[in-house]
């Protein structure tokens, strides 16, 4: 009895998990190993010819190589504006924290078309930010910002910075508060005391805080779509298209699969590195 | 000369005084306990000589020196926190060396002290393991250690052993003694344990609703307490309320129906409260007895028995020893003696 119940309490989720998640995933799994033509449309082959596609053409690379610098850069800034900002929640007046949190959760409230259009209006040639500064005379022609992969950074990194700001403030309630009076007492100085007691041991909540930014990230699709449109493509957009405009559904699975693979493959690797690392210190 | 002095401190938190006009001096080489029940203020007063609270009256002397505007990491005070707060993410080498690395203290030097503190506090052979890998009694030695190795003027430590089980809070009593007197470091100690006060301090500071009620040495602060709280919360204590007679031979105790031979003269007669501790009283035969009472309760503790005896003066804690020899069952018929130079005078005021 003791055996099964667990599994019987946890059927629903498990049953919601297999439909919604892996029969997809198997049936785009399945599909990116057949063939495509333009006249004849899907064969019902096996083959890895879609795979040869894409890893054989630079274009692809490109677009990759995008998307990961894209996620890799919203990470760092989303980790430098998110483990300071955790620190000083922590530090303030329980009011101004609760209304911190609120603001800080804010972005998470409204929905991601609704967040990316308003940075459009935003970074558009003839957007806010652009008129003001011609307004004021500081620039000549309009920066351009839209369909740039900076803009879709800007954006993302509004998006992410909740998630590290969460997982950096886990980590830190995790802490003794009198470790740092310790330090103190010991003659080091805010800063010192900030970068040698606190960051150490707001690091496991950086890194997983990191590893979901990332993928999240990585893996994007309103805010390229809007902010990168076709000019800046990323991974996600590129399948997006290829199901949607080529109908070449098989190689729009490939990449697909790629980009899970190589997501799942840099996040295993990132876990074992930071597990290595910290071994014996943090639980 | 004072290393530590404390005058008129005074902290409030809106509304409550958490310490009220305290006023204390620590010699060199002392060892001092403030001792009281939990929220008396002694972690308070701690944080204010520490740095971490400011203080909302009063003066903090530092070898005559004024640290009301000195900041917490400019001190140079060793302190051993209620949770160690050790550094997590450091070797006990790297906790220990880290004062020294914020002093500046040269590579090979700060090598040489971080041994030889290791080696007071017995941890030699752990200098590479992380907190997490060590046992309680151990993170407390690391704690210890990383407030000695920067040869504080005073150590403060707060609550230091009430995270440890009964067992190791002995052991490590008689080790924190010996290394503060290895050491030679004065020290001002918290604690709301009146067995460690009396056991560790060359002085005991007790404290009652933010302000000082005794202090004295821990033979003193039991024998001759102030008042009744101080006789209660050392160790255990019967309270006899009577009234007290002078007379040309001595004084007589009124209490209830009973008459007794009070203490020695001096007091001022009046309605006073008696002090008397459980260990000074004995069972004796009948003709010896000062009063006659009824065993109602018995307690074997290994070492002693504890009982208590309804008397004509109320109910009696007695204590004796295990001698081996036979002792008074429950319902048993009884009859107390004591010298009547155990009976101390709180005034009665001090009755709560
Ligand atoms: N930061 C604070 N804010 C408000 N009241 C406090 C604060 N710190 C302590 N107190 C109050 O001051 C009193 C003394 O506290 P504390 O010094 O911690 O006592 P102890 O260490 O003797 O147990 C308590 O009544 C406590 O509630
Ligand atoms: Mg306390």
């Amino acid at each position: 009895m003791i055996g099964t119940r667990p599994w019987l309490l946890s059927a629903p989720a498990l049953v919601l998990f297999l439909v919604m998640l892996v029969t997809p995933l198997i049936m785009t799994a399945v599909l990116s190993f057949n063939s495509f033509d333009f006249y004849g449309g899907i064969k019902p082959t096996f083959g890895l010819g879609n795979y040869a596609d894409v890893l054989s053409d630079s274009y692809f690379y490109e677009i990759f190589g995008r998307t990961f610098m894209i996620a890799l850069v919203t990470t760092v800034i989303a980790a430098l504006i998110g483990t300071p900002q955790a620190y000083f929640m922590l530090r303030m007046h329980p009011f101004w924290r609760s209304v911190m949190i609120l603001v800080v959760l804010g972005p998470l409230l409204i929905s991601v078309v609704v967040r990316t259009l308003g940075w459009a209006i935003l970074l558009g040639n003839n957007g806010v930010i652009n008129e003001a500064l011609r307004r004021f005379d500081m620039i000549e022609r309009p920066i351009k910002m839209m369909y740039t992969s900076g803009g879709i950074v800007l954006a993302l990194v509004h998006v992410m910075v909740p998630f590290m700001i969460l997982a950096v403030w886990a980590a830190l309630q995790r802490q003794d508060p009198a470790t740092e009076k310790a330090a103190e007492s010991l003659g080091a100085g805010p800063f010192t005391v900030f970068r040698r007691i606190v960051l150490p041991q707001a690091m496991p909540g950086i890194l997983s805080g990191s590893l979901i930014v990332f993928s999240l990230s990585a893996s994007a699709f309103a805010t390229p779509a809007i902010l990168g449109g076709r000019r800046v493509k990323v991974a996600s957009t590129t399948v997006y298209d290829e199901f949607l405009n080529t109908l070449n559904w098989p190689l729009g699975a490939a990449i697909a699969i790629i980009l899970l693979v190589a997501v799942l493959a840099i996040m295993v690797a990132w876990n074992r590195l930071v597990e290595k690392r910290f071994a014996g210190v943090f639980q | 000369m004072a290393i530590l002095e404390l005058r008129d401190l005074t902290k409030r938190f809106g509304e409550t005084v958490a310490v009220d006009r305290f006023t204390l001096s620590v010699e060199k080489g002392e060892f001092v306990s403030l001792l009281g029940p939990s929220g008396c203020g002694k972690t308070t007063t701690l944080q204010m000589i520490a740095g971490f609270e400011t203080p909302s009256g009063g003066t903090i002397l530092l070898n005559g020196r004024d640290l009301a505007k000195v900041p917490a990491r400019a001190r140079g005070l060793g302190i051993v926190f209620q949770t160690y707060a050790l550094f997590p993410h450091m070797t006990v080498e790297e906790n220990v060396g880290f004062g020294l690395e914020m002093r500046k203290v040269p590579a090979d030097e700060r090598r040489r002290r971080i041994a030889q503190t290791l080696d007071l506090v017995h941890l030699s052979h752990l200098s590479g393991r992380y907190p997490r890998q060590m046992s309680g009694g151990q993170r407390q030695r690391v704690a210890l250690a990383r407030a000695l190795v920067i040869e504080p003027e005073l150590l403060l430590l707060d609550e230091p052993l009430s995270n440890l089980d009964a067992k190791l809070r002995e052991e490590m009593q008689l080790e924190l003694r010996r290394i503060q007197q290895e050491a030679g470091v004065t020290t001002l100690l918290v604690t709301h344990d009146q067995s460690e006060a009396m056991a560790l301090s060359d002085r005991i500071a007790v404290m009652q609703g933010g302000r000082l009620i005794q202090e004295a040495s821990p033979f003193d602060a039991y024998d001759r307490p102030a008042n009744g709280f101080v006789s209660s919360f050392l160790g255990k204590s019967n309270a006899i309320p009577g009234h007290l007679e002078g007379g040309a031979a001595g004084t007589k105790l009124r209490c209830r129906e009973l008459t007794l031979d009070g203490p020695a003269s001096g007091e001022t007669p009046g309605p006073v409260l008696i002090s008397l501790r459980p260990e000074r009283i004995e069972f004796t035969g009948e003709a010896e007895g000062i009063v006659a009472g009824r065993v109602s309760e018995r307690i074997f503790l290994g070492d002693k028995w504890l009982f208590k005896v309804e008397t004509g003066l109320g109910e009696l804690l007695v204590v004796r020893r295990n001698s081996g020899r036979r002792e008074p069952e429950v319902g048993e018929a009884v009859h107390l003696f004591w010298q009547a130079e155990h009976l101390r005078v709180l005034s009665a005021e001090s009755a709560e």
